[in-house]
This record gives structure tokens, sequence and C-alpha cells, in this order.
């Protein structure tokens, strides 16, 4: 299980950017074929809020890459732990 | 917090909680129910589509600060403690709220009325980023371990009933303004609207009254006079990689999902029946109206359950009959009331013109209603306004067509039981959350931790649904069902990573 854990985490590392690029991609042709201020406002939000959700996922990759997903706290004096270990 | 005396204070704190969850989410959703009102009152008239856009962009706005008040009052709450925070956030709520039902229209103080909206609509979205981690927190910090879920499942009702009564508070009161239906909805449009707005200050001052009577969070408590509370919640939250991936396991492996079908079981499906189907005002929200009321109840059920077999496998298969059946489900509400399959009694069918004159011109507004029954006893009407030009000749580029259906007993009780099964799916990703997420962080930094997942997650994944939805059937309009990609995707890619990264359940003496 570890190693899918692991390996997923390249799928999840690639797919951030391609979400990105694809947001991107929709965005400009939706602003290309109805100009104005409203698609650019929604189109603009979208970028805006999905861009920083889709670094987090790279890094939920990278994490998974790493192998910081094969042990989860199972009790709560592993909780503890978080203090002890800055980024 | 295991023995039984423990629980015995524990209703009043669900209470005091829950009643003071409810109303900010009533108060967050009937500005949602009343879009389209709302779009007439504080927006240009000159462009309908523009106003209803801002509007819905402002609703957008709403849940995309949600996350921003998930840090601010997440932040507060493990710094002060959960008690004054999640006081100070129902008092912001039901302040901006009534203040929204207090605003003069766009005709009497111009541009000022949707800048004043916007910026109370922004003050909501804050107040409601901060309310849901505070009470979920204070009920599960309360609530003995291995009955977590049961206890927190009762905030998590609260959702879901928040629109229940924002529904039921709007179909009142569209109703009771005249003896005449015409006319009553005639007041509500105009003026009425403003009630369901002002009436929530009466509940939300009952609400503080309660809220204040209570204690501070017992694990928090012990933790404060020990010194041990967080110094800096943020830093501690998102600034150490062990509590960070869990933030980010608990975003994409859980909320994500169950943020998008949530929002697709509850407010995309009335949408549909009311938008695509063209299913009738009143019926459309009724029907969402029963089958929550039959639904609800799940919320405990399946929270209970988690409490005996583990949080994620209720979730991860909520997940899974969703993306499974969404396709079958909604291209069943439209048969229902697709008119093409239905046989048309054309001796009812009826025509009416009314001409009314344009002022100074010689033309005149021009609608044409077309009423046309059918053998199963739904009804249609469609209404199309355009002018009528004195020039021969001259017609009105796009005449504007509106179509109401009303569809029969049988077809009613069929649609209510779709929507019933979205909101089962609701219930199973929704009512184990609470728990499962209180039980991913420590106490010290628990609210922060919590509330910002929670909040990206139905806020933007969940709160966007709608509106991603209905521009995709504007991008593809051949498609009726082409909405549905954005929770099908969204939901299936969450329900791979909680199957494969979530651990079933944590040991349940979550009490650090």
């Amino acid at each position: 299980m570890n190693a899918i854990k692991k390996y997923a985490g390249l799928l999840w590392i690639i797919l951030g950017p391609l979400g990105i690029h694809y947001l991107l991609q929709t965005a400009s042709s939706e602003i290309a074929k109805k100009p104005g201020i409203d698609t650019q406002i929604q189109w603009g939000v979208f970028i805006v809020v999905f861009y920083p959700i889709a670094i987090g996922f790279i890094l939920f990759g990278l994490y998974a890459l790493e192998g910081n997903y094969d042990h989860l706290p199972e009790a709560s004096t592993e909780l503890d732990d978080y203090d002890a270990k800055p980024l | 917090m295991n023995n039984n005396n423990d629980t015995k204070g524990i209703w009043k704190v669900i209470g005091a909680s829950s009643l003071g969850t409810l109303i900010e989410w009533y108060d967050f959703y009937i500005f949602g129910s009343l879009a389209v009102v709302i779009a007439n009152q504080f927006f240009p008239k000159t462009n309908p589509t523009a106003a209803l856009l801002s509007t819905l962009a402002t609703f957008a706005a709403g849940f995309i600060v949600r996350p921003f008040g998930a840090l601010v009052f997440g932040r507060l709450g493990d710094l002060v403690g959960r008690k004054y925070t999640f006081l100070l956030t129902l008092v912001l709520m039901g302040g901006s709220t009534f203040a929204i039902g207090c605003i003069p229209n766009y005709d009497s103080i111009g541009f000022l009325a949707p800048i004043l909206v916007l910026v109370l609509r922004l003050i909501q979205g804050l107040a409601l980023g901060g309310e849901y981690g505070g009470a979920a927190t204070y009920v599960a910090e309360h609530s003995p371990a291995h009955r977590r879920g049961y206890f927190t499942s009762w905030i998590q009702t609260t959702a879901t009933l928040g629109l229940f009564i924002s529904l039921g508070v709007i179909l009142l009161t569209r109703h009771m303004l005249d003896a005449d239906p015409a006319k009553s909805i005639a007041k509500f449009n105009d003026w009425g609207w403003r009630i369901p707005f002002l009436i929530s200050i009466l509940l939300v001052i009952v609400s503080i009254y309660i809220r204040l009577k209570m204690a501070e969070s017992p694990l928090y408590a012990k933790l404060k006079s020990e010194g041990k509370t967080s110094v800096n919640p943020l830093k501690e939250s998102f600034g150490h990689k062990a509590n960070l991936k869990m933030v980010l396991l608990a975003l994409f492996g859980a909320t994500m999902g169950q943020g998008v079908v949530w929002y697709t079981g509850q407010f995309y499906a009335q949408s549909f029946i009311e938008n695509v189907c063209k299913v009738e005002f009143d019926q459309s929200r009724t029907i969402l109206i029963w089958a929550i009321l039959f639904a609800t109840p799940f919320f405990v059920v399946f929270a209970s359950l988690s409490d005996k077999i583990g949080r994620k496998w209720i979730m991860i298969f909520g997940m899974l009959f969703a993306v499974v059946s969404y396709n079958y489900l909604f291209t069943n509400l439209y048969t229902i009331a697709d008119e093409k399959t239905k046989t048309e009694i054309a001796e009812k069918h009826e025509v009416k013109t009314i001409l009314t004159p344009i002022a100074s011109t010689s033309d005149s507004v021009r609608k044409t209603v077309t009423k046309t029954f059918y053998t199963d006893g739904m009804s249609m009407v469609q209404t199309k306004t355009d002018t009528a030009y004195f020039t021969p000749g001259k017609m009105t580029k796009k005449p504007v067509v509106t179509t109401s259906k009303t569809i029969n007993s049988s077809d009613y009780w069929k649609m209510v039981g779709i929507v019933f099964i979205l909101i089962l799916y609701v219930t199973m990703v929704y009512g184990p959350i609470a728990a499962f997420l209180v039980e991913l962080f420590p106490t010290k930094i628990r609210y922060t931790s919590m509330s910002l997942p929670y909040h990206i997650g139905n806020g933007v994944f969940g709160g966007l649904t709608p509106f991603i939805a209905t521009l995709l059937t504007t991008i593809y309009v051949d498609n009726k069902i082409v909405g549905l990609m954005y929770p099908i995707i969204i939901g299936t890619l969450c329900m791979v990573i909680g199957a494969i990264y979530i651990n079933n359940r944590i040991d349940p003496e979550v009490d650090r």
C-alpha cells in the first residue's frame, strides 16, 4: 500500500500543473468568446482561487512521494508530535 | 470525558451550539435562495443577465471568503477560546443579515446599494468561516470519545435544516402578504423579501443569550489553565509539515469530495429542477423541502454508525454512490418533466395575447401566454414577451421566453424520491466529517487546522458547484446534464485519494 501511496504522489504532482493549464486555457478561450467585464471577473475569480489550491495539490503529491503518508497518526499521543517537527 | 456524568450536559451544549449554527446557515442561505429578487432590487435592471450574474458572483464571493474567515476566527478560537469566538461570528452574521434587509434598493441610493450588499455578504462569508469549526470543535470536546460521531452529527444537521427553514420562511412569506396569490408574490418581490432577513435578528438574539450562558470547552479550558495553548496557531497549523500534511489530506481526501456531493445534492439539484426541467417555483422548492425532511435523520444514522465502523468507508462509499449514479438520477429528473415524452390535450390548448402600449410611440409590449395541458396531468405555461412594432416588418431580435411547468402528483413524488437519494449521499459524506476532522488535529490548533480544509472543501469546491455546473451548460448547450462533469470529476478524485491515504479510524482518545 505504501508503494501505491508513493507512486500515486507522482500523479498528483503532474495533475496540479495540468489542472492550472486547463483552467488558464479555458479561461482565455471563454474570455475571447465573450469579452466583457462579467466574464473576466468570473474567470479571474476561478484562477485566483484554484491556483493556490493546485499548488497545495502538488505539495500533497510531493509529501506522498516522500513517504510522509506511509504512517498516519493512530493515537492521540502521536498528535502531540506535530509541535516537534517544523518544516 | 469518558464517564456517563460527562454526557449529562451534552444536550445543552449541542442545543446551544446547533441553534446558533442553524441560524448562521439560515442567514447565509436566504441570500442565495433570493438571488433573482435581490438582483432586481440592487443591481442595474438594464441587463437582467448581468444583474443575475452579479448576484451569483456575490454569492460565490460569500463562499470564497469563507476560508479567510476560517483562518481569522480559527486562529482567534485557538488563542482566546471557542466560546467567545463563535459568539463573535454569530453577532457578525446576524448583524449583516439584518442590515441587508434594511438597505434601500438601487433606485433609491444608486450604486451604494450593490456595494453595501457586497460588503455585507463578504462579512457573512467571513462569519460562517469561523462558525462551523468552532461549533463542531466545541461539541466534540464535550463529547464522550466513543460517541463523538453521534453527538457532532447534530451540528451536521444544521446546514441542511438551515436550508430547510430558509426555503420554508421564503415560501410562507411569499404567500401570506395578500389574499390574492399574484398580488402576494408581487408584494414579496417588491418589499416582502426583506422579511426573512429582518426576522433573523430575533433568532440571533435568542441564540446569543443561550451561548453566553455556556462554559468554555473543557479540553480547551484545561489547556489554558496549564498554559499549553498555542502561541501562533497559524504557524503551528500550516508551518509544520506533520500538521500541514494532515490539512492537505483532509482537504483532498475528504472535504473536497464531500463539498461537491453536498452542493450537488441540495443546491444544484434544486437549480436543475427549476432552470433545466423548468418546474415552477413553488414545486421546485417543496420537492427539496420534502426530500430534506425525509433525509435529515440519516446524518445522525451515518455519523452514529461511524462511531462503530469508522468514518472513512462511509464517506468514501457516499462519494462512490454519488459519482456513479449522478448521470442516471439527473437524466431521470429531466425526463420526468420533459414535455416531449408526454401527449398534449390539443382541445385544451390556450393562447392569449396582451398588448400594452409603450408611451409616446406607436409600438406595444406584446405578451403571449401559451398554456398547454398533457394527458398525464402536467401543464406548461410559456410566456413570450416582445415588442409589437407599428412599422411593418420590424421584429424583436430576441424575445424573452419563460417556461413554467406544473407536474402531476406522481411525478412530483418521483422527483422527491430522487432528490432524497441525492441528499442521502450528502448524509453519508457529511454526517461523520466533523468527528473525522476533529480527530485529525490536536486541541491546541484544532479550530484553525480543521476550519481551513472544511471551508475550502465546502466553500470553494462545493460552493462553486452550481455556478460552474451552470457555466458548463452555457458552454456545451446541447447536453442538459453536462454540469455534472464537475462534481463527478472532483468527487472521483477525492474518493480515490481518500481510499488510498486515509486511515479508517484514529484512536478515539483525542483529548490532547
